[in-house]
């Protein structure tokens, strides 16, 4: 009796449980299977190369892959820096139980916190109305040329964006070089800046590199930052200055499944362009999961 | 091995060394300076809504929050319009929708995510683990802008046609879609939560002869409880901020309504549906701010929780916190 008791108490239990284990796979599997079944007959070169035409029901999405990508580089020439620097120094020179420590902490914990909108609003009231708007009145005598969405203001909204992202994972691959590696370079006379440059940042690269990559991942599919600092619906030709406008695979599948004047004629150009965005994601993200893995594996290695 | 010596000596340092210290030791507070200046800047764009008269001649925060008569209502009420002769700015339609959204989205992926979680680090096998942590990942990877496009363009259909919906976009199509953001957030820290726990606990009530499912709902759950706390609270965060998909799925009309089937308009959808056409420094610009503002605060109140609940647990654990 107790012993019949136990046992359907723990089938009950493991099959509530692997339901929903299972459910969450097949949420994961219906959206991947239709996004393919429908995206994949329309994705031919020729979609990847041309720029939209007939108001968006014919042609490619070249100008908002070329607009991710400038989006992306510029963002993390702008968040490698900070978040590698912040990472050094949470890790080789701030005391650990320090106040400034803590406080540094807070600040990335609530960054990561904050809702992407938020960003966007931020986006506009710092870097365009603010910096941009101040830079046209000190170089350009008030002419608009900064003072406007453009994909600077962009790129710089989404380091912000991304900047938890990167101090995270290099923090993460910092603390994995191990403690005597630092003082072996010490005591050969090495200063705690060396050590840093010539000991351990070289071993923190893979983790450096997941980091960026990750936030890359997050730069070309987040859209409501730069809803309103850059990003426009339909260009008639490509970005060339930092200042100009760009189009965005992310702001082109919200453009094309709510502002579409022809649903249906749009319907296979949207479902490709979601299939192109969700492989770039993917492919960053499974390049992120297998760089880390590796590094992980390489630690386990040393420890053993 | 030659160089390796010389740098031996004690010889003068690049002086780029010290500059690029200096640099590391500034760029540290990158995130802290950021976190100061989105606060500042939001806040300094909403605080007209308290100071100028020419905005407070159109709104002030007690017509934003207490029930208003209009001319042509029978009664006083919540009305957000924005853009009619008489702008109407009330937050109470965007904060119900956005507090209904929510709900769904949290009653769908609460469930899921902590059972899957409990599942992955009690009853799965090392393979099945291999399978079900990276497809979290993978649903986590999911931008937003893509759920919202799945949302819209399948699941309003089907939801509509099998629930016999008045509106095809509404606050159950939104939440539902919501609540795959949500999920890997739960999912990841419950399972960590559940990883916790120290062995000895599953074994001191196992050898007391307790079965599996009573040492797993009576003393892993309860001992991992603010861990999981924790991971709701972020998920609760991050559902409340996240704009993409309710700006897509929710049908975007500021109803005030307990109907899951009846279309919302959410806090987070309305700045970004909003903010694009309006006037710079004008009433509606600075209303935009403020629900700005608002939106930081209760994310940064979420967020706050769920650091608590994690400190919690490790000091109850015994883990160094």
């Amino acid at each position: 009796m107790r012993a019949g008791r136990r046992r359907i108490g723990d089938a009950a239990l493991a099959l509530g449980t692997g339901l929903c284990a299972l459910l969450v796979l097949a949420i994961l599997a219906v959206i991947l299977g239709d996004v393919a079944i429908h995206g994949t007959p329309h994705l031919t070169l020729g979609f990847l190369t041309q720029a939209p035409r007939d108001g968006m029901t014919a042609g490619g999405i070249f100008p908002a892959i070329f607009g991710t990508v400038a989006l992306v580089v510029l963002m993390s020439l702008a968040v490698l820096p900070a978040g590698v620097a912040t990472a050094i120094y949470l890790s080789e020179y701030a005391n650990p139980s320090g106040r400034l420590t803590r406080l540094v902490r807070v600040a990335v914990n609530n960054l990561a916190g904050v809702p992407s909108i938020v960003f966007g609003l931020f986006g506009l009231g710092f870097f365009v109305q603010f910096v941009g708007v101040g830079i046209d009145k000190v170089l350009y005598g008030g002419d608009r040329v900064y003072g406007q969405p453009a994909l600077v203001w962009a790129a710089l909204t989404m380091a912000v964006l991304t900047l938890p992202v990167v101090i995270v994972a290099t923090e993460e691959a910092l603390a994995a070089v191990p403690r005597e590696h630092r003082l072996a370079s010490a005591a050969l006379g090495a200063t705690r800046f060396e050590t840093v440059l010539r000991v351990v940042l070289p071993q923190a690269m893979p983790g450096i590199l997941t980091g960026t990559i990750l936030a890359i991942s997050r730069g070309a599919g987040e859209v409501a930052p730069i809803l309103f600092v850059g990003a426009a619906y339909f260009l008639p030709k490509l970005p060339t200055s930092p200042h100009d406008q760009f189009m965005h695979l992310g702001y082109h599948v919200y453009v094309l499944s709510t502002q579409s004047p022809d649903v249906d004629a749009t319907r296979p150009i949207l479902y490709a362009t979601v299939l192109v965005l969700l492989m770039l994601t993917f492919a960053l993200n499974f390049t992120a999961v297998l760089v880390r893995s590796r590094m992980r594996r390489r630690h386990a290695g040393v420890a053993a | 091995m030659d160089r390796a010596v010389s740098r031996l000596a004690p010889h003068p340092r690049p002086s780029w060394h010290r500059l690029a210290e200096l640099s590391i030791r500034a760029l540290a507070f990158s995130s802290i300076a950021a976190v100061i200046l989105i606060f500042v800047f939001i806040a300094k764009e909403a605080w007209p809504l308290l100071a100028s008269d020419a905005i407070q001649r159109e709104v002030t925060l007690a017509k934003m929050w207490f029930a208003q008569q209009w001319p042509g209502y029978d009664a006083v009420e919540h009305v957000w319009q924005p853009v009619s002769e008489i702008p109407k700015y009330a937050v109470w339609p965007l904060l119900v929708g956005t507090l209904k959204v929510t709900l769904v989205a949290m009653l769908v992926a609460v469930p899921l995510g902590v059972g899957a979680a409990l599942f992955v680090s009690q009853y799965a096998g090392p393979r099945l683990r291999e399978i079900v942590k990276p497809t979290v990942e993978l649903l986590a990877g999911i931008p937003s802008v893509v759920l919202g496009f799945f949302a819209l363009m399948v699941m309003a259909t089907f939801l509509q046609d099998w629930l016999g919906l008045d509106s095809r976009l509404n606050a159950l199509v939104a939440g539902v879609a919501l609540s795959f953001a949500i999920i890997p957030v739960v999912f990841t820290v419950s399972e960590e939560a559940f990883g916790a726990v120290p062995p000895s606990y599953v074994e001191a009530s196992t050898a007391l002869g307790a079965a599996r499912w009573q040492t797993i709902l009576r003393v892993l759950v309860p001992a991992a409880g603010p861990g999981v706390a924790a991971g709701i609270a972020l998920g609760l965060g991050r559902a409340v901020g996240e704009t993409m998909i309710v700006l897509m799925a929710s049908g975007n009309a500021a109803i005030i309504s307990a109907s899951p089937g009846d279309s919302v308009r959410t806090i987070s959808a309305t700045i970004a549906a909003e903010l694009a056409e309006v006037v710079f420094g004008g009433a509606h610009y600075t209303v935009l701010f403020f629900l700005g503002v608002l939106l930081f605060a209760i994310t940064f109140a979420t967020n706050l929780l769920g650091d608590y609940a994690v400190t919690r647990m490790k000091r109850r654990l015994g883990v160094a916190a």
